[in-house]
């Protein structure tokens, strides 16, 4: 097979370029001395210290990392469970999938307006649960998905012969498949829980006093325009996303590497 | 048969849960666009009377009516921003296609050994945040952002492009483009080589192989990428409300309008009715692809 062309290769990493442009220039401007956007001042951290002085803001990072934490381990939960039923049953498919697929592209501003009206319906108060499980609910979808995808490419086999070793159902569950689809599991908790950590539209209308999200909080500081403790935030944020993705990405490569 | 109704159980989990926080809420939605609004907590009525027993539900059925949706079609401001979201999908998403290919296309030329580290250089974007790779934007953009300061070195600019539309198609292009790239790149990387081949034996040129062989091949992939960028563009709201200016009309940022400066809750339900009825058929298109595509990775 022909390697890549010049023009292959120009297109994909001007792609890349386009994509990670922004990015960089965030993170290497949240070290700028200087307030101004164009005006490099030299290097300094002290908008990070700054950051640490800022209690709303800690206080908005500490909700988020909670309602993140818990929000994916339902998500995931849920979303495995999704996966079996859709890989392994035919009846009620065709509703099932649809509650699964239509959320990953449903706009959010709709999702979040039908998840409020459901709260105020039931006149329960808005704040860290209703958020925890409104980013639940849309992001089970996608653990769905990342899970199923794997489960499909597994040998049922494996688990009838667990079955047929006298291990129960749910044994056989445990013992066999999970263990096989532990690195998809383990994927799909990472997404559920960047998703919730991103999420500023669904958050907003679901949220309420006392529980105002990270980016619900970057964002009413975006309004007021560009701000180097801004980019010091979303540089951590960045950080701990990539660091997490590029560790589940590792950790998958080893597995697969392995695996004879 | 006990293994498909354990199966069966694992189900009702995750079936519930989705009925009560996904299906449930849009007969609320549907039910408040009928409603009329209120000076009250919620700021709605007919809300039903239990105490007045059945007379109350059936005086709460009486008091709903289309008023709210008259009201959306006779003022041009929900017509106009409704044919501009679609506009502005529209346009993204042809444009995202001309800029996503090449790539997909490209990085499915590499060696496999590289093409995993490309994948992941263009899915990390996706993981992360959006509205962080959005506000990245308002400082290359602005008036005196990154964008002009770099014109001015070569003595250009300045340009005004920071609300407006063009920013608006600038953000939707790179906050969607991994979900382009990526089911492209899916049907780009399967291609088997042997049919390029083929196609140079028996007298094509490389471009008229590409238009006949390559890119008919790929359609899966184009429609599943316009899809995935399609639907949610429609409702989009970060992006026009920080890129776009005040003449920027779309649907998500109206939905957005209403509900948190005009407390209409009743007018942000129809105008979402709206929009979810138009993406209706979209959503499903979507959703059968996706299962023959997960069903076809076996």
């Amino acid at each position: 097979m022909k390697g890549p062309s010049t023009f292959n290769r120009v297109s994909v990493a001007a792609g890349l370029a386009f994509l990670y442009l922004p990015i960089v220039l965030l993170v290497i401007y949240s070290f700028n001395a200087s307030r101004l956007v164009t005006v490099w001042g030299g290097f300094s951290t002290k908008w990070y210290a700054a950051l640490l002085r800022d209690d709303q803001l800690l206080d908005a990072l500490g909700v988020t990392l909670r309602v993140g934490l818990i929000s994916a381990t339902l998500a995931t939960v849920l979303g495995t469970l999704a996966a079996v039923a859709l890989v392994r049953s035919r009846r009620g498919r065709l509703l099932f999938s649809g509650m699964i697929y239509a959320p990953l592209v449903m706009p959010e501003v709709i999702l979040g307006l039908s998840l409020l009206l459901l709260f105020v319906a039931f006149g329960l108060p808005r704040g860290f649960w209703t958020v925890t499980v409104s980013h639940a609910t849309v992001t089970l979808c996608y653990a769905t998905v990342v899970v199923q995808a794997r489960l499909v490419s597994f040998d049922g086999a494996l688990e009838e012969a667990a079955r047929d070793l006298g291990c129960t159902p749910v044994q056989a569950f445990f013992a066999v498949t999970l263990p096989n689809i532990a690195p998809a599991v383990a994927a799909a908790w990472m997404l559920a829980f960047t998703l919730s950590l991103d999420d500023l539209v669904i958050a907003s209308f679901t949220s309420g006093p006392g529980a105002t999200t990270l980016p619900i909080r970057i964002y009413s500081a975006v309004r007021l325009g560009v701000s180097p403790e801004i980019n010091a935030i979303s540089t951590l944020l960045i950080g701990l996303v990539a660091t997490g993705v590029i560790a589940v990405y590792l950790l998958n490569m080893r597995r697969r590497t392995a695996a004879p | 048969m006990s293994g498909r109704s354990r199966t069966g159980l694992a189900a009702l989990a995750p079936l519930l849960w989705l009925g009560v926080f996904f299906l449930f809420p849009f007969f609320l939605v549907a039910k408040l666009s009928l409603s009329d609004t209120a000076l009250a907590m919620p700021p709605y009525a007919p809300r039903v009377d239990w105490s007045a027993g059945i007379e109350g539900v059936r005086a709460f059925f009486a008091a709903l009516d289309f008023e709210t949706y008259a009201r959306l079609t006779s003022d041009s401001l929900y017509v106009a921003s409704y044919l501009s979201s679609l506009k502005f999908a529209a346009v993204a998403t042809g444009l995202l296609l001309i800029i996503g290919y090449p790539i997909a296309y490209g990085m499915s030329r590499f060696p496999p050994s590289q093409r995993l580290a490309l994948l992941m250089a263009v899915i990390l974007p996706f993981w992360t945040s959006f509205l962080i790779r959005v506000y990245a934007w308002i400082a290359l953009l602005k008036p005196q952002g990154l964008l002009n300061a770099a014109l001015a070195q070569v003595g250009l600019g300045p340009l005004n492009i920071l609300n407006t539309d063009t920013a608006v198609y600038i953000g939707l292009v790179y906050a969607y483009l991994p979900f382009m790239v990526l089911p492209l790149y899916a049907v780009l990387e399967k291609q088997d080589q042997s049919q390029l081949e083929a196609a140079a034996d028996l007298g094509c040129t490389p471009s008229q192989a590409f238009w006949r062989v390559t890119f008919p091949l790929s359609l899966p992939g184009v429609g599943a990428g316009a899809l995935l960028c399609f639907i949610p563009m429609v409702g989009e709201f970060v992006i026009p409300d920080l890129l776009g200016g005040s003449g920027t009309l779309m649907l998500g940022k109206t939905i957005w309008t209403e509900f948190f400066a005009n407390r209409d809750w009743p007018a942000a339900s129809a105008v979402a009715i709206v929009l979810l009825a138009t993406l209706v058929i979209p959503i499903v298109l979507y959703q059968r692809q996706q299962q023959k595509m997960i069903e076809a990775g076996q």
